[in-house]
């Protein structure tokens, strides 16, 4: 081991923002490749929703009927769709959660780039890693009976809806990730967070049967408010105003998740 | 010449109300080793945290190179290499990906990554394994990476703590000489060690810390000469003749003889000439002793000396047990 002659060497010179830019970018590739090394994760990602797929349309399918001429299916898959996507989010929290407790976060720290890239990269990443995700369910979906009546308009929008909605949790995740005490903990904590709201909602079950009560809790509550719009859009129904609703709400939700993560993120010790 | 790193009542209280920094203030001198002593919990990490402006102080200030790392921060970085304790390196990425993410990251061209990955990988004997992901490096590889990781921009002044836990001995020796070389070509390194043999091969200026405050300042050998340089240690079948040793070898070293068990330890100045007469008055008492050694002084010695206490165990002890014990030439007789 022998240290070669040490010219100091001079860095690019960018905008801020530019540089901004190029560092998230940096950071984004970095959370893609640890999908893409570690398949099995994407793979068990899929495994999930696909026995919900299994246990909903043939076991417990037969006995909810939906009215209104649609199938179990119909109605069942939108609602895999969103429960997949809001689930993946807890992955965010998982990695962010090992970047700060292996100590990645204070080399991180410890370097010139721009401040918002690990969070940024992060969440960005894991935005992306949802597109496959989403067409692997939507093939799944077709392959068990689904039959999405609505546009290709309306279909691209209510994934691009879902895509959003998941990229503004990712970030409530993140708050997680950066303020549990270790990943385990991390995964623990958001599950309590997510079940109640996935299944307290149209995901699985149509909500006219539910008592009035918890009816309007699921209509409305973010996650209910996207399973109403999105199988709206891909079913070729009228949305009424659940469209709006799930856009508000991921608005209002990213803003908010966001100024806390970022907070957090100054925080962390 | 004005200072490399200078440090100014550095204060630092955690969450829970530990104090992990009392007031910590030292000066290092630019292209010099600076090693910073102390034992677990001391507050090590926390200070270096600081100078690498990962976490703000409570109290006090510090510059690198002249810039204050709370106020100008984004200067600091461009100016430091960092190798925290942890191996803090991306275990899906390979070798050459970790090193090149590091050069992007410093806002380096990319044609200089690659040579630069190149060039580290060969430097820290990593060019086979440059390719592999480091799950499947061992901790000692991973440990060189890191370092090398905290190389790839040049820095001008190099963070380093302890650089070599978990090192093997070629690797560790492998290390010092990369050290030695960039402090000879002009980089100033702050290092956190718990080997006092690696301090004092390395380091011109040392300050010892514990429970967040400097004990201690000096040379290596100033140091070591306010203990002695060898200690003897004699270990006899029961505690009793231990306590009657020690009586014995009152007066033959540095300060009274310490009680350990059933065994007495001393700090000399002359080893081999004090071991005979150690070992003569001995054998007048008619003492039989089981073991006799003579080692160099560990850090544990250096806080009995400047605490009069053993280096306080704490909870990541476990993990490490074998950090601090010190590792002497034993000779049995
Ligand atoms: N993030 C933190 N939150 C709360 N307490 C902390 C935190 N980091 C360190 N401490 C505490 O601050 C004290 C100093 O810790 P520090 O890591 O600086 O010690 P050290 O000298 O590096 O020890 P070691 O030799 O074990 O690495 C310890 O008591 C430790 O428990
Ligand atoms: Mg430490």
């Amino acid at each position: 081991m022998t240290a070669p002659a040490v010219p100091t060497i001079a860095p690019l010179s960018r905008s801020k923002l530019a540089w901004a830019v190029s560092d998230g970018v940096a950071m984004t590739k970095r959370t893609l490749i640890a999908y893409t090394r570690i398949p099995e994760a994407l793979f068990f990602t899929l495994v999930q929703p696909l026995m919900f797929v299994l246990l909903f349309r043939y076991v417990f399918g037969g006995a909810i009927h939906p009215g209104g001429g649609l199938q179990y299916v119909d109605i069942l898959i939108p609602g895999i769709f969103v429960q997949t996507l809001v689930f993946g989010a807890v992955g965010t929290a998982i990695g962010l959660s090992e970047d700060l407790h292996k100590g990645v976060i204070d080399r991180f720290r410890a370097l010139p780039m721009a401040r918002s890239a690990v969070l940024a990269g992060r969440t960005t990443g894991d935005l992306v890693k949802n597109v496959p995700v989403a067409i692997v369910i939507f093939l799944m979906g077709l392959l068990v009976g689904f039959r999405p009546h609505g546009s290709i308009v309306n279909i691209v929008l209510a994934t691009l809806l879902l895509l959003f909605f998941s990229y503004a949790i990712s970030w409530g995740f993140a708050i997680i990730g950066l303020t549990a005490p270790n990943s385990e903990t991390a995964q623990l904590m958001s599950f309590p967070l997510l079940f109640p709201l996935t299944f307290a909602s149209g995901a699985f079950a149509p909500t006219e049967t539910m008592p009035s009560w918890l009816r309007g809790f699921a209509d409305h509550q973010p996650v209910g408010a996207l399973v109403h719009s999105t199988r709206s859009l891909m079913l070729g129904q009228p949305v009424g105003s659940y469209v709006w609703e799930s856009l508000a709400w991921s608005v209002a939700l990213l803003a908010i998740f966001s100024t806390i993560a970022v907070r957090s993120y100054r925080k962390i010790a | 010449m004005a200072a490399a790193i200078e440090v100014t009542d550095l204060v630092k209280t955690f969450k829970g109300g530990v104090k992990a920094l009392t007031g910590v203030s030292f000066a290092v001198e630019p292209g010099t080793v600076f090693g910073l002593l102390g034992p677990n919990g001391a507050g090590k990490t926390t200070a270096v945290r600081i100078l690498t402006t990962v976490l703000r102080p409570d109290a006090g200030h510090a510059t690198v190179l002249g810039r204050d790392v709370v106020r100008e921060p984004d200067a600091v970085r461009s100016l430091i290499g960092l190798a925290g304790q942890n191996a803090a390196v991306d275990e899906i990425l390979t070798g050459r990906e970790n090193l090149q993410m590091i050069a992007r990251l410093n806002h380096l061209p990319l044609d200089f990554a690659r040579s630069r990955a190149v060039e580290l990988l060969r430097q820290f004997d990593l060019t086979e394994a440059g390719d592999r992901i480091l799950k499947t490096y061992s901790g000692g590889m991973r440990r060189r990476l890191d370092l090398a990781a905290a190389l790839v921009s040049r820095p001008q002044v190099l963070f380093l703590d302890e650089p070599t836990t978990g090192l093997d001995p070629q690797s560790r020796l492998g290390l010092w000489q990369v050290i030695e070389e960039l402090v000879s070509e002009g980089t100033t390194v702050l290092l956190t060690t718990q080997y006092l043999e690696e301090a004092d091969r390395l380091a011109s200026q040392l300050v010892v810390i514990d429970h967040g405050g400097v004990i201690s300042t000096g040379t290596p050998s100033e140091l070591k000469a306010r203990l002695g340089a060898t200690v003897i240690h004699v270990a006899f079948h029961d505690a009793q003749s231990a306590q009657t040793a020690a009586g014995v070898l009152t007066g033959v070293g540095n300060g009274a003889p310490r009680i350990d068990g059933n065994a007495v330890e001393i700090n000399v100045e002359q080893g081999p000439k004090t071991a005979m007469e150690a070992l003569r008055l001995l054998d007048q008492s008619g003492l039989e002793a089981t073991e006799f050694a003579l080692r160099e002084p560990s850090l544990d010695d250096v806080f009995l000396a400047l605490t009069g206490r053993k280096a306080e165990a704490s909870a990541d002890d476990d993990a490490t047990p074998t950090k601090r014990r010190g590792r002497g030439k034993k000779e049995k007789s």
